[in-house]
């Protein structure tokens, strides 16, 4: 219980600081609640799900198909399901992690884990659409062709760059 | 709707072997209760973030910068700020009619996506410090690239 106590460290000071920034009347405290409370709400209808369906990807996913199409020895192909899978994620980076980390320890390669990552964060598709009608086609069509390749070649780097020690540090966190 | 589909996945799960799904489901609620202060972490920034970093605030600030040190700005305030797609680029589009360069605006939405201060609590507790922090300087280079390429692209820029 102690141990737990304190994971929860930052979450008891917000508490404390936000109540008594109520009890002076801080127009921050309150702006900071509001925030707090609205997004929590919107994390709350879909992170749970999330995870969930990280859960059965652990039990009834083989390990042998993760590594045949994303791990060490697959191809080209492999970075076009990290894309196709990140565009289609929810959210953001945030499910993105403890996907990419699943992915991890199922037998992907961390080139494409980050791949995925990066595309996650550049290629989701409601976020793209929003930004092509309000920014303009041309413009997403030449950050697209500029920031994927970015992304990869960035992820086979950083592969490069990290050990064994790194890696390891990825963690499912159950 | 990821509820739905869950909700529906599960019970088909469940009805071709009850163990496994069982054992699955399981393993999704250790997860969601051993996130849970990272995720809260991670709100409390957001929330932050959003008291601080306003859209007023980008609208100010982003709306005289131009140059390298827009472009600087832009990014920075970027890395820090949290906003979905539908508030940041109904806001980039404003941005672009008050007459901002697409090159501040690539440097902002990009850096917007790609670095992630408020999403740190989360990214180091499944990949650890190191790859947290090289992944974040890695994309700020990219998103300064991108930026340049897309200033070069609607003659912003010139070589």
């Amino acid at each position: 219980m102690k141990k737990h106590l304190k994971d929860y460290w930052l979450f008891i000071i917000f508490v404390l600081f936000t109540a008594a920034g109520f009890i002076i009347e801080l127009n921050i405290a309150q702006g900071v609640f509001n925030n707090f409370y609205s997004f929590f709400l919107t994390m709350v209808k879909f992170v749970p799900a999330v995870f969930i369906l990280i859960g059965l990807f652990e039990v009834w996913v083989d390990k042998e198909t993760i590594e045949k199409h994303l791990g060490e020895e697959s191809g080209f192909l492999s970075y076009l399901w990290a894309i196709i899978l990140a565009s289609t994620t929810v959210g953001g980076l945030y499910v993105a992690f403890p996907v990419a980390a699943a992915l991890y320890k199922k037998g992907a390669s961390p080139r494409i884990i980050f791949s995925y990552i990066g595309t996650a964060a550049i290629c989701r598709i409601p976020m793209t659409l929003f930004e092509a009608s309000y920014v303009g086609v041309s413009f997403t069509a030449i950050r697209w062709m500029v920031s994927i390749p970015l992304v990869i070649i960035s992820s086979i780097l950083m592969e490069k760059m990290l050990d064994e020690n790194d890696l390891e540090s990825i963690s499912e966190s159950i | 709707m990821i509820n739905y589909f869950t909700a529906l996945l599960t019970t088909i799960l469940f009805i071709i072997d009850r163990e496994k799904t069982v054992r699955g489901l399981k393993i999704g609620f250790k997860k969601i209760r051993k996130n849970l202060p990272v995720f809260l972490n991670m709100i409390i920034l957001v929330a932050f973030s959003l008291y601080f970093v306003s859209d007023d605030l980008i609208l100010r600030f982003l709306g005289e910068g131009s140059g390298a040190a827009g472009v600087a700005l832009a990014g920075g305030l970027g890395s820090i700020a949290f906003m979905p797609g539908f508030v940041a680029f109904p806001l980039a589009g404003i941005l672009l009619e008050k007459g901002v360069s697409y090159t501040v605006i690539a440097a902002f939405t990009t850096t917007l996506m790609m670095v992630g201060i408020v999403t740190y609590p989360v990214e180091k507790d499944f990949f650890g410090l190191k790859i947290t922090v090289i992944r974040n300087t890695l994309s700020l280079i990219m998103a300064i690239i991108v930026s340049i390429v897309i200033g070069l692209f609607y003659g912003e820029l010139f070589i």
